[in-house]
């Protein structure tokens, strides 16, 4: 069976036709009108709509235009090329999936917290940075990295990220790579989960709604297992609406007498999310990972289409400034550091994100139908979740910037009451009254809203105010938990996971040296090493807690620069199998990326690690502190001895940790750097490539079918009926 | 008119369906009927598809 759907061969490309130079015409037309209004417009009343389209615009063009020039040219895929789903096939991982559901999933595995809190936190810089980064990032880096370790992986029948490394780049690189992977993935969980317990500290609404997921939970667990087995559509359904209840229900936590035992303080939550972390991840997976895992793709698809119909509705003004002046001085009070390199790292996730590596490489590529499709899953995927963090950065700069800045302001600065907080505010330039204050936090029906950091509760807020602009209704304080509830979720489904993730990863090392530890059946050796995961990602998290500088402002730059470093790694691995594969010519492709990141994030390790200045530099943070102790003074905001030391003790964890992150990147890629060489000298090397085999199925590579490759699916499928109708007699 | 909207409701119960592994179990039968072979019961396929995922996580991302 030959394979008929498009593919340009390089040298032959083919032309355009006028329609469609009409239509991208029209496209560049839109994108450039949104861009110079963007960049000409200062002062006014500038509309969210602008950035909107900008991004779109820009999506389509790079998604038409620059990457099928790297399917079709750089990568060349082959759809007469069998994949490993094709190949492999066994029902449960190799598995040939429809390109749009394998794109749900994809999507779903890779978008979560990450998009939507670090464009909240970088809005502190102004709206136009993160905008300008989030498209520019997604199109030359994010989208890229994605895509292309796809590929690669799917060309090595899904093998991992840390599995490709170890053999392309090297023994001792793969070593890195591994600590990388799990130290990354260690950090990730801790200021995921601290962003939950800032959301939900001393907000019983909040605590009660998340608190009713587990035993919704349990019950779809069940319902799937022994009542109605497979129906999982029917138990979504249900889930959905007891979900709904569940925040309806919340707001009644007054009346039903439960307000003060549900106002948990932060320290007891962190204990709860370790509790939870813990048992979560020891119990079979049918009972609590599964039902969840459908709630919280159903609420994140749900709540992503509902903010994006809502935002054209409502076309909202942004409050923002474009670029503020902590952009340039880079005194601002949500992080520390000037816009180079520090709105890159915050931003993370939604223009570039190492994690997706870990999906791109393994589960998806095993189920990839047709080479080309990684164009739609791998590059497709990342535009989409890039337009979410664009959604929270608007979401986060329509509300009025002194609010802003007292939400997102640790607690020392603020000192938490509104008159101080009002106070502080003016200090660094922006006005809000402290009635206005009380005002807004009594809107959504919280106790307050100074010094909820995390990012979470700001993009609530936001969401809030969108919706009910956009839907009517006087509906604020539900659509404020309802958008608290859909963060809280996923990132508990994330942690949940990603303990086991962490599990696996610790018992296959230890497994190495003591073959029983490895069995995954064996329990002291799954729950022991689930203890291990949660200890650590428990003990960063109380560092975060109870810091006295404010958790989000100190471990936020860890997170993001780790999860950029991972990128490193990656587009490091893309930029090496390109040459290996004697495509030189094209390494700038995932190298412009790569450089890129690379000045970025070695730049912000040097400065978090040797600044001077004690706001950003972990190692001069300690300096101050352990100076004053010795002295037997205080430095503000400590306010007693006992926070002294553990600001020094923090600063000393997070430094080293960074230290460490930066030198692992380092060693991968000096050690690529001679690969690199040997390769370029020898024109290509040899690589873990699986050899060509014929593909026997036929699909097509887009979202939508041509009217050719309709008719080629529609020919196949006849065939293949005959075939097996054929086979059985 | 109609017919379009029904065709879309058709689509995304397909879709619905196809995404969430419900139309894993329709596949199965299907083939267990072309192969001439007993299809084993509901609950014990889609037991043996959740207790494989007991031993592949699948990380969710940040």
């Amino acid at each position: 069976m030959t394979v008929t759907t498009e593919q340009p061969t390089p040298g032959q490309r083919r032309k355009m036709t006028p329609k469609s130079m009409v239509v991208w015409g029209a496209v560049a037309l839109v994108g450039a009108v949104c861009w110079s209004a963007l960049a000409l417009s200062r002062g006014e009343d500038v509309s969210a709509l602008w950035i909107l389209f900008a991004a779109l615009s820009s999506y389509a063009i790079a998604y038409r235009f620059y990457a099928r020039f790297i399917a079709y040219r750089v990568l060349q895929v082959d759809d007469t090329r069998a994949t490993p789903a094709e190949r492999l096939e066994n029902g449960i991982d190799y598995d040939v999936t429809d390109r749009r559901v394998l794109f749900g999933h994809h999507f779903a595995a890779i978008a979560g917290a990450g998009p939507l809190v670090g464009p909240v936190l970088a809005a502190q810089m102004g709206y136009l940075p993160g905008t300008i980064w989030i498209i520019v990032g997604v199109i030359f880096a994010g989208a890229v990295q994605d895509m292309v370790v796809m590929f690669f992986s799917m060309r090595r029948d899904g093998k991992s990220l840390g599995q490709m490394v170890r053999e392309e780049i090297g023994v001792v690189g793969g070593i890195a790579a591994l600590i990388a992977v799990f130290a990354i993935m260690i950090i990730i969980l801790a200021v995921l989960a601290l962003v939950v317990v800032n959301a939900l500290a001393e907000s019983p609404w909040g605590v009660f709604s998340i608190g009713l997921t587990i035993p919704i939970a349990l019950f779809m667990g069940f319902y799937l297992r022994t009542l109605r087995p497979g129906r999982v559509m029917e138990v979504t359904a249900i889930g959905v609406g007891l979900l709904l209840l569940a925040i309806i229900g919340g707001g009644y936590v007054d009346q039903m007498g439960l307000a003060e035992t549900l106002t948990l303080s932060p320290e007891k939550l962190t204990i709860a999310l370790v509790v939870y972390g813990f048992v979560a991840s020891i119990l079979p997976v049918w009972m609590l990972l599964t039902p969840r895992d459908y709630l919280s793709t159903f609420m994140k698809i749900g709540v992503i289409v509902l903010l994006a119909v809502g935002l054209v509705i409502a076309a909202p003004v942004l409050q923002n400034q474009a670029v503020t002046d902590f952009a340039i001085e880079g005194t601002g009070p949500v992080f520390a550091g000037k816009l180079f390199p520090f709105v890159f790292i915050t931003i993370a996730c939604g223009a570039l994100s190492g994690f997706h590596a870990l999906i791109s490489s393994g589960t998806t590529p095993k189920m990839v139908a047709k080479e080309s499709q990684v164009r739609m899953i791998g590059y497709g995927g990342m535009l989409m979740e890039s337009f979410v963090a664009i959604s929270a950065l608007i979401a986060a700069s329509v509300i009025d910037q002194g609010l802003y800045f007292a939400i997102n302001s640790p607690a020392g600065a603020t000192g938490g009451t509104a008159g101080a907080a009002a106070e502080f505010v003016r200090s660094i330039g922006f006005t809000i009254s402290p009635a206005d204050l009380t005002a807004a936090a009594q809107s959504i029906e919280e106790e307050t809203l100074i010094s909820r950091t995390g990012g979470a509760p700001t993009l609530a807020f936001g969401i809030s105010l969108i919706f009910s602009e956009a839907f009517g209704g006087g509906l604020a304080a539900f659509w404020y938990h309802f958008a608290i509830m859909f963060e809280a979720l996923f990132i508990l489904t994330a942690v949940d996971a990603g303990t086991r993730v962490g599990r696996f990863m610790l018992q296959d090392t230890i497994g190495n040296i003591w073959p029983k530890y490895a069995e995954i059946s064996w329990k002291p050796a799954s729950w022991s090493a689930s203890a291990i995961v949660v200890a650590m990602w428990g003990y960063m998290l109380y560092v975060g807690v109870t810091d006295p500088l404010g958790g989000i402002n100190q471990l936020f730059p860890l997170f993001g620069i780790s999860n950029q470093l991972l990128a490193a790694i990656a587009l490091t691995l893309c930029v090496t199998l390109l040459i290996k594969h004697g495509k030189l010519k094209w390494a700038w492709v995932p190298g412009i990326g790569l450089v890129w990141d690379l000045i970025v994030t070695l730049t912000a390790s040097y400065q978090k690690v040797f600044s001077d200045d004690p706001k950003i530099g972990y190692f001069t943070q300690r300096a101050a502190y352990q100076d004053a102790i010795d002295q037997g003074e205080l430095l503000a905001p400590a306010t007693d001895m006992g926070q002294m030391q553990q600001i020094v003790t923090n600063s000393t964890v997070n430094g080293t940790l960074q230290a460490l992150f930066a030198s692992l990147v380092i060693v991968i890629v000096v050690n690529a750097l001679i690969i690199w060489a040997k390769a370029i000298r020898a024109g290509g090397l040899p690589t873990t490539e699986v050899p060509k085999q014929p593909s026997h199925l036929v699909a097509p590579s887009d979202f939508f079918a041509t009217k050719q490759e309709k008719e080629a699916v529609r020919e196949w499928e006849a065939a293949e009926r005959e075939r097996l109708v054929g086979g059985r007699r | 008119m109609r017919s379009g909207l029904l065709q879309a409701g058709r689509g995304l119960r397909w879709y619905l369906r196809q995404a969430t592994g419900e139309a894993k179990w329709d596949e199965y039968v299907a083939r267990c009927r072309r192969d001439g072979v007993e299809p084993m019961c509901r609950r014990d396929f889609e037991r043996h598809r959740t207790d494989h995922k007991e031993s592949n996580p699948q990380s969710r991302c940040c």
